[in-house]
């Protein structure tokens, strides 16, 4: 039963692996064709020549996987030659910035439930700053954070908090004001405070709302993170990695360095996912 | 003989849950002729809602056979052979009152669709609401809007699972008197399903009483009162005593045990 | 009323005596940077408490957009004083006053850049992005099989930081818009595939039920009751991916782009230290962040009147 649940995923995911195999060829025909000509033409050159090109446009899928293995398990991880380092001064940021957004949205949106006039005042604000593109402003922000003197995760870690606030204040928001109107009146028969329904109502209601957020706020932390990386010249972590790439032409760099950030990107939202089960079953959730 | 619009021999319907098979209908015998109001009642569980919506074609029966108009049900809702009211009214919410009723002619392609549509609402005496809203309507008048649909391609069956059941006694009784009263002018067949007894009684033709696990058919009682029926036909011995039998239909298939 | 008031004053003559008490040297002191932090306390605070005190007074109809209204303007206040009373240089923060002589100055650089990155990549690639997420939904809806294969994976896409293949798109696109545009594509692609997905779920089993008796083929049904009930989700995506098409277009111009667009000029002036035309483009961006996710709440509104969420 699993396998047969498991299949059309296994399908669309081998479809991929083929087609991208099946595009190399074409891709990389503008610097294969003069060598397969020199080689005498014919099949088995063009296939060899697409999958094993040392610059090419569409690296095969071998290929990336063969750099990633070069520079996570062959390089010590502390080198500057290693991806894992590289990605752990991005995930360092990212983290810092996750912590600090998410802890920024749940202040805010505590304080937007219990004063209005503080609802009024910045909810609009709150939604329109979201107009504004962050990512593409971060380059200004990083350079005149950067002359503050604060240490460079700081500096980069406040585009992540930028990022992530949002989804937390607003899903926060809900999830405060998620309790029916039959809950919150039991809490005013008994003369709770309003501490004391933000502690025993409000906040056990808004976890499943917080969870979800945290969820996306992580990912874009990360974005945050890697695009913080890119104005400075900076020469370590995973935004680095790819400008560097990108200037360089060296297409596998890219690929590698994207690779091992996605990767990054799925482990995080899974742990927040298994955070998220075991909070819920503690509080007798439905599996 | 008038025609048969529903024949069912021998049906029977097991779901495959999660927890096993489950037979929600056991050796269903059933015949319904032309022009009848036939109630199925019974409590939570029994089958009633399974067989009505074996007769749309909405569920498909395990065992046994079933007809709808002399042909197979799946063919009777291809040829759009009855009408279906539903426990909630199901009207689109973006569509105003008469483009709701409007839209099963939409689907099949009738003529005569603005001709339709206003004598229908004015069977169920909601000429002037046509350009309102559903949700600007009471919960009643919504399910007169979906019945007036139920109407509006003019099928000879009119299958309705619980209808009223959602309403308050007062908004149900003033109902049923309309229903009967539109059943009256239209001379169409009736299927309906409900769990309460003056319901039953005061509506019907004939009453099939049906009780749980396995969901089967205790007692079919033919209701000899008069066709004209008015509210306060519910408080004479004779509709009393035709509502002690279902009762006791109900008892003897262990409906009021746990 | 009491509190607001007396909250107004004291923060209003606590920002005051910050102000009084910058070095004004320059470079800025690390003190200066503490006394920073305190004024943008103390000025929100007051900006806050006196959009509160005009709550206190308004009628309810008048406040909804007033108060945040002089909430804003009390923070550009703010900003404005900050930049006077602190001598900050011009290149690490110009002042409100500042940004708008240089934005109308600038209005034949800005109109370009505006063309570059937001008609030729931003619309463009919105368009076409939400336009396939959409199709390749309705093929999911056809084929159970492709919707189980797909959505698992567009779920994961969705979380990845999707900026990182905007070298890639550069290398196979090309300098110019094209690669922007793609890049728009790509990040508006599985928001929009998710949300029509979960919207063609969301028409009840008895309006299925329903038209099911109604013997109504999968393209009535769909166009008469799923794509209906479907449009608040879609329009979700659609605004959601207002904003991801304008940031994908501008940090995709950080890769690689000739010499005009939003994200080019950005990036050269900070270089440049000419943060007022950094400036000018943000507030570009944000005017057309705000106009376009407008439009589309506009038409929300028209097209899903009759959404609970609309009846007050």
């Amino acid at each position: 039963m699993r396998i047969e649940r498991a299949l059309p995923l296994l399908a669309v995911t081998l479809s991929i692996f083929i087609a991208w195999y099946l595009a190399c060829i074409p891709m990389n025909a503008v610097l294969t064709t003069p060598k397969v000509a020199a080689a005498g033409g014919g099949l088995a050159n063009t296939l060899t020549f697409s999958w094993n090109e040392a610059r090419p446009v569409l690296p095969a899928p071998h290929q990336v996987f063969r750099e990633i293995w070069n520079t996570t398990f062959a390089v010590e991880p502390w080198s500057i030659k290693s991806l894992i380092y590289h990605l752990w001064i991005t995930l360092s940021s990212t983290l810092v910035g996750f912590v600090m957004g998410g802890l920024l949205g749940i202040i805010l949106a505590i304080g937007i439930v219990h004063v209005i006039s503080l609802e009024k005042s910045l909810m609009p604000w709150v939604i329109a700053s979201q107009t504004i593109p962050i990512l593409a402003i971060a380059p200004m922000l990083i350079v005149v954070l950067g002359k503050t003197g604060l240490p460079d995760i700081f500096t980069k870690a406040s585009i992540s908090t930028y990022l992530c606030f949002f989804p937390v204040t607003i899903g926060m928001v809900k999830g405060l004001r998620s309790p029916d109107v039959m809950q919150q009146d039991l809490m005013r028969t008994y003369n709770a405070s309003s501490a004391q329904t933000l502690w025993k109502l409000r906040l056990p209601a808004s976890l499943p709302f917080l969870f979800a957020s945290l969820k996306v706020s992580v990912a874009i932390a990360l974005t945050g993170a890697i695009v913080a990386e890119l104005p400075t010249g900076a020469v370590s972590g995973i935004g680095a990695r790819l400008l560097n790439g990108s200037y360089y032409g060296n297409t596998m760099q890219i690929w590698a360095a994207l690779f091992v950030a996605a990767f990054a990107a799925a482990i995080l939202v899974w742990l927040l996912g298994e955070m998220e089960r075991q909070s819920l079953k503690r509080m007798g959730a439905k599996a | 003989m008038a025609a048969q619009v529903v024949s069912a021999q021998d049906l029977g319907l097991t779901f495959q849950t999660g927890d096993g098979a489950v037979e929600a209908l056991s050796k269903i015998n059933l015949a319904v002729t032309e022009g009848e109001f036939v109630s199925f009642i019974g409590p939570s569980g029994c089958g009633k809602t399974t067989l009505l919506r074996a007769i749309a074609n909405l569920e498909v029966p395990t065992s046994g056979t079933l007809t709808v108009n002399g042909m197979s049900a799946e063919q009777a809702r291809l040829a759009r052979a009855y009408g279906y009211v539903f426990q909630a009214p199901a009207l689109l919410p973006w569509r105003k009152v008469d483009d709701n009723v409007r839209l099963p002619l939409e689907i099949m392609g009738l003529d005569d669709v603005a001709g339709r549509v206003s004598r229908n609402l004015e069977l169920v005496n909601l000429a002037g609401f046509e350009k309102k809203f559903p949700w600007q309507l009471s919960g009643g008048m919504q399910q007169r809007v979906s019945i007036a649909r139920a109407l509006a391609f003019d099928p000879h069956l009119l299958l309705m699972d619980e209808p009223f059941g959602a309403l308050d006694e007062i908004v149900r009784d003033k109902l049923n008197q309309q229903l009967l009263e539109l059943w009256a002018r239209t001379k169409k067949t009736i299927v309906f399903v409900t769990h309460s007894i003056p319901e039953a009684v005061f509506l019907s033709t004939r009453i099939i009483v049906m009780s749980p696990r396995p969901g089967r058919i205790i007692d079919v009682i033919d209701v000899d009162l008069p066709k004209q029926r008015k509210l306060e036909i519910r408080e004479t011995p004779e509709f009393l005593k035709i509502a002690h039998r279902v009762r006791e239909g109900l008892k003897t298939g262990h409906s009021y045990e746990d | 009323m009491t509190r607001a008031i007396l909250t107004l004053l004291v923060s209003l003559g606590l920002s005051l005596l910050v102000a009084a008490s910058f070095s004004r040297a320059n470079p800025p002191t690390g003190q200066d940077w503490a006394l920073s932090l305190a004024f943008v306390i103390c000025s929100w605070v007051t900006a806050w408490s006196l959009s509160w005190v005009v709550d206190l007074i308004l009628p309810k109809a008048q406040s909804r957009w007033l108060v945040p209204a002089i909430f804003g303007l009390g923070v550009i206040a703010a900003w404005e004083a900050y930049v006077h009373a602190s001598a900050i240089p011009v290149v690490l923060l110009p002042s409100p006053t500042e940004i708008t002589a240089k934005f109308v100055n600038s209005m034949p650089t800005l109109m370009a850049d505006f063309v570059q990155t937001i008609l030729r990549a931003v619309i463009p690639g919105w368009l076409i992005g939400c336009g396939a997420g959409f199709l390749t939904a309705l093929a999911c809806d056809r084929s159970d099989f492709l919707r189980r294969g797909l959505l698992p994976l567009g779920n994961l896409v969705a979380a990845l930081p999707i900026v990182g293949v905007a070298p890639i798109l550069v290398m196979w696109f090309g300098f110019d818009w094209p690669s922007k545009a793609a890049m728009v594509v790509v990040m508006t692609f599985f928001p929009m595939l998710i949300n029509t997905l979960a919207g063609l779920n969301a028409s009840g089993d008895m309006e299925r039920d329903l038209m099911r008796g109604y013997a109504a083929n999968w393209f009535t049904t769909l166009v008469k009751l799923r794509l209906p009930a479907a449009m608040p989700f879609i329009f979700n995506a659609l605004k959601i991916n207002s904003t991801l098409a304008m940031i994908g277009a501008i940090v995709a111009e950080f890769f690689g782009t000739p010499i005009v667009g939003m994200g080019f000029r950005m990036s050269t002036e900070v270089g440049r230290q000419g943060l007022d035309m950094v400036w000018a483009e943000i507030t570009v961006a944000a005017l057309v962040g705000s106009t376009f996710y407008g439009c589309l709440a506009l038409l929300e509104r028209k097209i899903t009147f009759w959404h609970p969420s609309y009846r007050r």
